[in-house]
């Protein structure tokens, strides 16, 4: 499944890194702890948090991650967009919370 | 090959340059892409705790045949008591650091689990200086 199928199916916002939305996701992890997230992601995954500022996009590139989800309506700040776009990795969002969120990711990735 | 960083204090948005500048370094070199992503966590949350910790520093990355070596320098607070800092969950990062989700106690682990060689150096009050090193297979 692709970055940009999900959005489709979880009615997602496209914020930002539109150039990687045909990119493969191999799973999710939730955590807004940053160094949680370089230690245990893998690549491919599918980030979904609460932060929302540039060093997010530092990690999802770093660890070539396939996108990240904000949560609960949460806004990217300014500066992420650019490096966002030149990084190719999709800054999404989404109304719900983490938990629904992971569950229904859960589900898609699952079955 | 060596390669050299600045890491400015307290600048967060700069925190990660070093890592994606010398991960790009070792896909040229055509570094196995398992050990560039060891290098990479290792040297992104050392390049984090000078930004975090101390009032500057660099790291100063080499490609040698068989290793790569990162030295992490800094001039800042020193820490008090290795062990201590080593331990997952302690932190002595401030609330500000913490709210954007680093802070968590897990820099240290997260070297220690992804190199090969971790050697920690710190004097308080004059700066702390890590020593990395993740080993690469012989080639064919």
């Amino acid at each position: 499944m692709q970055v940009q199928d999900i959005i489709k199916i979880l009615n997602l916002e496209v914020f930002g890194g539109s150039g990687g939305l045909n990119r493969e996701i191999s799973g999710g992890y939730t955590s807004d702890l940053l160094s949680d997230v370089m230690g245990h992601a893998e690549c491919g995954n599918i980030w979904i948090t609460l932060q929302t500022h540039k060093n997010v996009i530092a990690i999802a590139s770093l660890k070539e991650l396939a996108a990240v989800i904000l949560i609960k309506g949460n806004i990217p700040d300014a500066d992420i967009l650019e490096h966002a776009e030149n990084e190719g990795i999709p800054v999404l969002g989404s109304k719900e919370e983490a938990f629904e969120l992971t569950g229904k990711l859960f589900n898609l990735l699952t079955r | 090959m060596r390669f050299e960083y600045n890491i400015e204090a307290g600048n967060f948005s700069k925190a990660g340059d070093a890592s994606s500048s010398f991960k790009k370094i070792l896909k040229q070199l055509n570094v196995d892409p398992q050990i560039i992503k060891r290098i990479v966590v290792s040297l992104y949350e050392g390049e984090v705790n000078i930004v975090a910790h101390a009032n500057g520093g660099k790291a100063i990355c080499e490609v040698d045949t068989n290793l790569v070596r990162i030295h992490l320098v800094d001039v800042g607070p020193g820490i008090p008591d290795i062990n201590k800092a080593m331990q997952a969950g302690y932190s002595t990062a401030s609330a500000r650091v913490r709210e954007m989700g680093f802070g968590a106690g897990m820099g240290l682990q997260n070297i220690k689990n992804n190199a090969d060689i971790l050697n920690i150096q710190s004097e308080v009050g004059v700066g702390t200086e890590l020593e990395i090193i993740v080993n690469l297979p012989k080639a064919g």
